[in-house]
C-alpha cells in the first residue's frame, strides 16, 4: 500500500459501504450464478459462483451489524484471495471466456486493494493510556496486599435469603 | 439548571432544563456534588433498553447536598450531606419490608406499564427507562428524589465524595453481586468482566474469603486494575475462558461463577456471537447472552450463577436444559442498595476498602457527552468517569 491510511471515520464508513457491496455481489452471484459466471469467463462453474454469493453475503451482514467490522473485513481480503485464484484459473488458454475473467481479474485487484487499505487503517492504534498500565497495577483500593485482605470482611453475615441451600453447600461447610 | 439528556441512540447533550421542585411531600431536592456515569447507562446509550424517550435525564450514580425537603420528610434537613441510591423505594410495602428494595411495589409510577410488561412491577430507577418510572436522573445540578425519607444514605463529611459516590450503585452491586454466591472459603469464584462493577465484584469476593478469583476480559488496563485485586486474569481475545477455567480448577470448573457483563458482551468471532449478532441487528432478539452460555457451560454442578449485569428483553439459544441438568443455583437482580450500604460505609470508614481506586476520569457536566464515547469505547484507558456540576 501506499502507506497513506484512510482516516478512521471514513475507514468505518467504507466499511460499511464494502458491506453492502458484499451484499449486493453476493445476491447476485447467488440468484443469478449464471448470469455471474458469463460475465466473468467461468461458464460451467455456477454452483462454485453460487456458494461464493453466500459467503458474501455472510460477510456483508458481519460487516453491517458488527462494531468492529475488521475481522470481517479480513474475511473478505481472504475472499479476495479465493476469487483471484479462481479467476486466474480462468485464464488459461483453454478458456474462450479467458478475456472477461482477465477483466474481471483487475476488478477483484482493485476491490482487493479497497479492503486491504480498509483494513489497515481501521487497525486499532492503541489508545494511549492516561497513566501507565504498571500504574492501573497498583490500583488495588485495599489497605494492604490482596492476600492480606482475604476474608477481611468474614465478619459480615450472609442473610437468610442469600444462604446456598443446605444440600449444596460443601461437606463441612461453613456453620452458622 | 444543566442536565445530560438523551436524545436518541448515541446522542446524549448537555442542555439547560427547568430546575426540578418538590412535586410531593416525601420529595427532597439535592444539590449535586458528584454523579457518575455507569454501564448501564451505556445499554441506553446504545438503545438497547426499551422505553426512553427523547429528552430524558441521564443518571443514577449520585451524591450531593440536601437543598430543600417537603414537609413530611423529617429525618433530612438542608445541608445534609447524601449519596442517592439508584433504586427508589418506599420502605414499607411487602418487597421492601423483606429489603428487596430494587423490588419495591410503590416507588414505580408507571407500574400499570411495567406490571403489563415484567408482569408484576419493580422498583423506581433513576434516570432509566419509562418501564422504571421515567424518573429524571442525577447526571444534573439538581435531583429531585421521590421518598427521600428512606431513598437515602447520610454520609460523614470530611470524607472525599470520590471514596463515597459509588455507594450508590456500583460498590454494593458488586458486593450484592458477591453476596450472591454465598461465598465458602474452597471457593473458586470466575467473574466475567472487569469493567466498575467487576472491580468491586472481585474485591469483595475476595473480602468475603473466596479462595481463589478468576476475572476475564479483555481491555488489558482493565485486566491489570483486576490483578491489583488480586485476581489471576484471562484475556478471552487471547486464550479460550473455558479451557483455562478447566486447568485452573483441576477440570471441575468454578463452584460460584459472576456475570458483569450483561447484554452487550463481546465475543471472539464465535459461532453464538456472530448469530447474536445478526439476530440483534434484525431485532430478532434484544441481548447477546455470550458470557450467561460459556458460565452454565463451565460452571460446576450445583454451583451457583450470580447476575448483576443487565438484560434487557429476550435472550436466544441459552442451554438452559443444561443448566437445569447441573442443578444450577440463578441468583440476579437489580442491587437492593441501602441493604447493604450502611454496613459498607462502615467497610469504607474503617479503611478495608477505598472504593475511588476505580475512577480513571474526572470532568465537568459539560463534557460528559463526549464522555460516554470514551467510556464506552474503552478510550483513553477509560475505567470509570466522574461528572462534577
Ligand atoms: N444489577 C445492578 O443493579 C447493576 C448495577 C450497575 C451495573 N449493572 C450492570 O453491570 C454490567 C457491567 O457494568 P460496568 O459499569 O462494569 O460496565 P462496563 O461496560 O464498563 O464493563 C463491562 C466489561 O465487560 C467486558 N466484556 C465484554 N464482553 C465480555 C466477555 N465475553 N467476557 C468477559 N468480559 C467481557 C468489557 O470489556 C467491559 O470491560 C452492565 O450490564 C451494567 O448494566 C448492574
Ligand atoms: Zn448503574
Ligand atoms: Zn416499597
Amino acid at each position: 500500500m501506499s502507506g497513506r491510511r484512510i482516516a478512521p471515520r471514513q475507514a468505518q464508513a467504507l466499511a460499511q459501504g464494502l458491506g453492502w457491496f458484499s451484499i449486493g455481489l453476493g445476491l447476485a452471484e447467488l440468484l443469478a450464478p449464471h448470469r455471474v459466471a458469463r460475465a466473468t469467463g467461468l461458464q460451467g462453474h455456477e454452483r462454485l459462483v453460487a456458494s461464493y454469493g453466500v459467503r458474501e453475503i455472510a460477510t456483508g451482514i458481519g460487516l453491517l451489524t458488527s462494531r468492529d467490522p475488521a475481522p470481517w473485513l479480513w474475511g473478505r481480503v481472504g475472499g479476495d484471495a479465493l476469487d483471484l485464484g479462481t479467476l486466474a484459473a480462468g485464464l488459461r488458454p483453454a478458456n474462450r471466456g479467458r478475456e472477461r475473467s482477465g477483466v474481471a481479474l483487475l476488478a477483484v485487484l482493485g476491490v482487493a486493494a479497497l479492503d486491504l487499505a480498509c483494513v489497515l487503517s481501521l487497525r486499532p492504534s492503541r489508545p494511549r493510556l492516561p497513566m501507565p498500565l504498571a500504574e492501573y497495577r497498583r490500583r488495588s483500593g485495599l489497605p494492604r496486599p490482596p492476600g492480606a485482605m482475604r476474608g477481611a470482611a468474614s465478619d459480615f453475615v450472609v442473610p437468610e435469603d442469600y444462604r446456598t441451600p443446605e444440600p449444596l453447600r460443601p461437606w463441612g461447610g461453613k456453620a452458622a | 439548571m444543566r442536565a445530560l439528556r438523551w436524545h436518541g441512540k448515541q446522542d446524549i447533550r448537555c442542555d439547560n432544563v427547568p430546575d426540578p421542585k418538590i412535586e410531593h411531600p416525601r420529595d427532597a431536592i439535592i444539590k449535586v456534588t458528584s454523579c457518575a456515569i455507569c454501564g448501564s447507562d451505556l445499554h441506553l446509550y446504545d438503545g438497547f433498553m426499551p422505553g426512553m424517550e427523547n429528552g430524558d435525564i441521564m443518571g443514577h450514580e449520585t451524591m450531593g447536598i440536601v437543598e430543600e425537603v417537603g414537609s413530611e420528610v423529617s429525618n433530612l434537613k438542608k445541608g445534609d450531606r447524601v449519596v442517592i441510591p439508584f433504586t427508589i423505594f418506599c420502605g414499607e410495602c411487602d418487597q421492601c419490608r423483606r429489603g428487596n428494595f430494587s423490588v419495591c411495589e410503590r416507588s414505580n409510577r408507571n407500574k400499570s406499564l411495567a406490571d403489563k410488561v415484567f408482569g408484576h412491577t419493580t422498583a423506581g430507577l433513576f434516570g432509566y427507562t419509562h418501564l422504571t418510572g421515567g424518573y429524571p436522573g442525577g447526571q444534573a445540578e439538581y435531583l429531585r428524589v421521590p421518598f427521600a425519607d428512606r431513598t437515602h444514605i447520610k454520609v460523614p463529611l470530611g470524607i472525599p465524595d470520590e471514596t463515597l459516590l459509588f455507594l450508590s450503585d456500583i460498590f454494593p452491586t458488586g458486593w450484592q453481586a458477591a453476596v450472591q454466591c454465598d461465598i465458602q472459603p474452597d471457593d473458586t469464584v470466575a467473574i466475567w468482566g472487569c469493567g466498575p462493577v467487576g472491580q468491586f465484584a472481585i474485591r469483595s469476593a475476595l473480602l468475603l474469603g473466596a479462595k481463589h478469583v478468576i476475572a476475564i476480559d479483555r481491555v488489558p488496563e482493565r485486566l491489570a486494575m483486576a490483578e491489583a485485586g488480586g485476581a489471576t486474569v484471562i484475556d478471552f481475545s487471547k486464550e479460550s475462558v473455558v479451557e483455562r477455567l478447566n486447568e485452573l480448577t483441576r477440570g471441575k470448573g468454578p463452584e460460584k461463577c459472576i456475570d458483569c457483563v450483561g447484554l452487550e458482551a463481546h465475543a471472539t468471532a464465535t459461532i453464538d456471537s456472530m448469530y447474536d449478532r445478526a439476530k440483534q441487528a434484525v431485532m430478532l432478539e434484544t441481548d447477546r447472552p455470550h458470557v450467561l452460555r460459556e458460565m452454565m457451560y463451565v460452571c460446576r454442578p450445583a454451583g451457583t450463577l450470580s447476575i448483576p449485569g443487565v438484560y434487557g428483553g429476550l435472550l436466544d439459544k441459552v442451554p438452559f436444559g443444561m443448566a437445569m441438568n447441573k442443578g444450577l443455583t440463578f441468583r440476579m437482580g437489580q442491587t437492593h442498595v441501602n441493604r447493604w450500604s450502611d454496613d459498607l460505609l462502615r467497610r469504607i470508614e474503617q479503611g478495608q476498602i477505598d472504593p475511588s481506586f476505580v475512577i480513571t476520569h474526572k470532568v465537568g457536566l459539560e463534557e460528559g457527552p463526549g464522555m460516554y464515547k470514551t467510556f464506552r469505547d474503552k478510550l483513553d484507558g477509560c475505567i470509570k468517569v466522574v461528572l462534577t456540576p
